[in-house]
């Protein structure tokens, strides 16, 4: 392969979920897209590869039918009918449901695999898009006029534009020197699967445990998704624990409202942190995704941002492209930069004192928040712009977010 | 800013040799989009989707990333090319013209920097039509306010214009706002505009384009509005505001 060049409009560093997505709207566009990403192919489809389930709003869940995704997943997806969320040993309830709202369902679960395997399903009617993988950037050369990326094995791509979907780690990100800021919460993720003897009827449940935020959300079938936040020292050896012990404290936290527990496949553990690129953009090259920013899944809402960035930055491009203007210019991507930069800090900062908020046990504090609770509950309006959060149907959409073509 | 000299001004009858010596002096910054053309810039893409809606409603083109492939088209009055580059992009087979050598000068360094190739011509509107040359369509922007002999200039155009072709044209209105914009604009908004009272009697109002079109033998279209929000700075199409700048298409 040494010493191939090839020649796209866009390149992407990493097809995960957000790269898959961008590039296949850039092709619906009618541009040319070259994917790069360092895992095996089959590798990201595995079971062991992902054991996370997102929750998309319904505004991401627009955006994937708009680019032709959503239909490869449908059957997979569990709608979320209604949230509940609660305080830990507390009786206050927040509870959301879609009859408030009316207009479908607050968003969908689903696995985060089966998502992979809807967009490498979409990919196959595409031509215009090249994946290469396994595939490791070498170097990356940026000039006026255009990028240029020299994998290891020599192949040599360049292109008008190049995005950065290469997740929390970013080698584009830290090619272009942009900096990030970076803080933990000493918590970490235990992601894993139950099945239980009971529906879930849709209903997605968040407890705020002294731990940290401890979430079951709804699956296809009799089936829910853990999300379980745990101080950092305790998650050693809750991850060593026997099949017998695991399933005792995943038990000891779900409660028994589900009727009997197993929990099935593996378990995952995610550190959770909080970053935000300085900047989303540099000459020629962009950031999307987790590249951009990361943040506590609390709000599950990582993907749904990056979701986000990938509306935003398809709308930026398409009207440049579809005039002539250059999509990979100062001006296309500081429009984009702009758009997100302020969106992302909100939602960060939202994400990041409900985080503080509700990891903690003191008394005043949680005598507080419960009164918060109960007085978002009571309040309509206010619940109203909560659940629009949730479906993420506020601020200033991107055509696709409004369900409207590209 | 007579300091061009008049020998690199295409001469003509349609063309004002001190409006032309003005772009030559500052033509170095075209491409700034924080420079004097800034407000070009911002009107670019509203412009250049405008040209895009008529040019593809005429011919019936298909949406895509190239609809103009089989269009031979002529930016008249080209400038530093801000025009010139995004219709080569969309596929046009291109002439690009300007009145000022500097401008074509600027222009060409640019795309060829852009990697693309436009035939940059420093020649006028009557020079082309004696040499005979047509085009499907002509882009014809913010350059009328600018010429000598405002129907000198457009039968010459006429001429340029293929049977069944289609001219787009864009100025600034005679009306007391855009006086406004202008004055402003001297510092802040429309900078590109000519000055003094006697360029402002340039001016065209959209009854009186519309007018020396016809008087041409075109088939001026009504004219479309280009609104500004100054929050932003974006500029999009409007049916109803054509106070300060607007566009027109001209059937041949
Ligand atoms: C525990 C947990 C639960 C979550 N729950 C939710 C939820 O409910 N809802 C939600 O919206 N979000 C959730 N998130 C967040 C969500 O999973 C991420 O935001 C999302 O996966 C980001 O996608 P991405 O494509 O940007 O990055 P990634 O998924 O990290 O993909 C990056 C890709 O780039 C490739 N790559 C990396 N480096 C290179 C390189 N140098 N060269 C080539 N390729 C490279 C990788 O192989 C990978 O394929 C959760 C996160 C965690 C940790
Ligand atoms: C305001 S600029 C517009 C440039 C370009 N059309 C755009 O909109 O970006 C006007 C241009 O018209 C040119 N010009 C003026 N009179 C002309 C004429 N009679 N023939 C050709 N060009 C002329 C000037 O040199 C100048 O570059």
């Amino acid at each position: 392969m040494t010493g191939k060049s090839l020649r796209s409009d866009v390149t992407v560093i990493g097809g995960g979920l957000v790269g898959m997505a961008t590039a296949i709207g850039l092709a619906q566009i009618g541009l040319s897209v070259t994917i790069i990403d360092m895992a095996p192919k089959g590798d990201l489809v595995a079971q062991e590869y992902d054991g996370r389930s997102s929750a998309l709003a319904y505004a991401s869940c627009r955006l994937l039918d708009g680019l032709g995704i959503w239909d490869h997943m449908e059957p997979y997806a569990q709608p979320i009918l209604e949230i509940r969320v609660s305080d830990g040993p507390s009786l206050f309830h927040l509870h959301f449901d879609n009859e408030t709202l009316g207009d479908g369902p607050l968003g969908h679960m689903v696995e985060n695999r089966h998502t992979r395997i809807a967009l490498f399903k979409r990919l196959e009617d595409i031509d215009t898009i090249t994946y290469l993988a396994p595939e490791k950037v070498a170097r990356i050369e940026r000039t006026h006029g255009e990028a240029r990326v020299i994998t290891e094995s020599g192949i040599e791509v360049s292109s008008t534009l190049l995005l950065g979907c290469d997740g929390r780690n970013s080698i584009v990100r830290k090619h272009a020197d942009i900096g990030v800021t970076h803080w933990g919460y000493g918590q970490t993720g235990i992601v894993c699967s139950i099945e239980h003897e009971f529906s879930h009827c849709g209903i997605a449940h968040e407890r705020f445990l002294p731990s940290g935020p401890f979430a079951i959300l709804p699956l296809t079938g009799n089936r829910s998704s853990l999300v379980w936040s745990e101080k950092d020292h305790l998650v050693e050896t809750i991850m060593a624990l026997g099949p017998k012990a695991f399933e005792a404290e995943v038990k000891k936290r779900a409660g028994d409202f589900l009727g009997d527990i197993s929990v099935i496949g593996g378990r995952w553990a995610y550190p959770l942190t909080l970053q935000c690129a300085d900047k989303f953009h540099d000459n020629r090259l962009a950031l999307v995704g987790d590249a951009a920013h990361g943040m506590h899944p609390i709000a599950g809402q990582g993907l749904n941002l990056g979701l986000r960035d990938v509306a935003a930055l398809l709308e930026v491009i398409a009207d440049s492209a579809r005039v002539g203007l250059d999509y990979g210019d100062e001006g296309t991507l500081e429009r984009y930069s702009a758009w997100r930069h302020t969106d992302t800090l909100t939602l960060l900062s939202v994400t990041d004192v409900l985080t503080r908020l509700f990891s903690n046990d003191i008394a005043p504090v949680r005598h507080l928040r419960d009164a918060g609770l109960a007085t978002v509950d009571k309040i309509t309006p206010l619940k109203n712009f909560f659940m629009s959060h949730a479906r993420g149907t506020v601020g200033d959409l991107p055509r696709l977010l409004r369900g409207e073509p590209l | 800013m007579t300091n061009v000299h008049p020998e690199q001004i295409a001469t003509g009858s349609t063309v004002d040799a001190d409006e032309v010596a003005f772009f030559a002096g500052i033509a170095d910054s075209w491409w700034d989009p924080k420079g004097p053309f800034k407000p070009l810039h911002q009107l670019n893409p509203t412009r250049l989707a405008y040209i895009r809606q008529e040019v593809c409603r005429h011919f019936d083109l298909k949406d895509t990333l190239r609809p103009y492939e089989t269009l031979r088209f002529l930016d008249i009055g080209c400038g530093g090319g801000l025009l010139s580059e995004p219709l080569k992009r969309l596929g046009a087979d291109l002439v690009s013209v300007d009145a000022s050598e500097k401008n074509i000068k600027v222009a060409s360094l640019h795309a060829e920097q852009s990697g693309l190739d436009i035939d940059y011509r420093n020649t006028t509107a009557e020079a082309l039509a004696d040499a005979g040359e047509t085009f499907d369509v002509i882009v014809n922007m913010e350059v009328i306010e600018h010429v000598a002999d405002v129907s000198a200039y457009l039968e010459a155009c006429r001429k340029l214009l293929k049977p069944g072709g289609i001219m787009l044209l864009s100025t600034i209105n005679r009306t007391s706002k855009a006086y406004l914009f202008a004055i402003i604009g001297a510092e802040v908004i429309l900078r590109w505009l000519p000055r003094g009272a006697h360029d402002w009697n340039k001016f065209l109002t959209p009854k009186e384009l519309s007018d020396a079109l016809e008087a041409a033998s075109f088939t001026p279209s009504a004219p479309t509005g280009f609104s500004f929000n100054p929050l932003g700075g974006r500029w999009s199409l409007s049916d109803r505001d054509v106070a300060v700048n607007y566009a027109m298409s001209a059937a041949g």
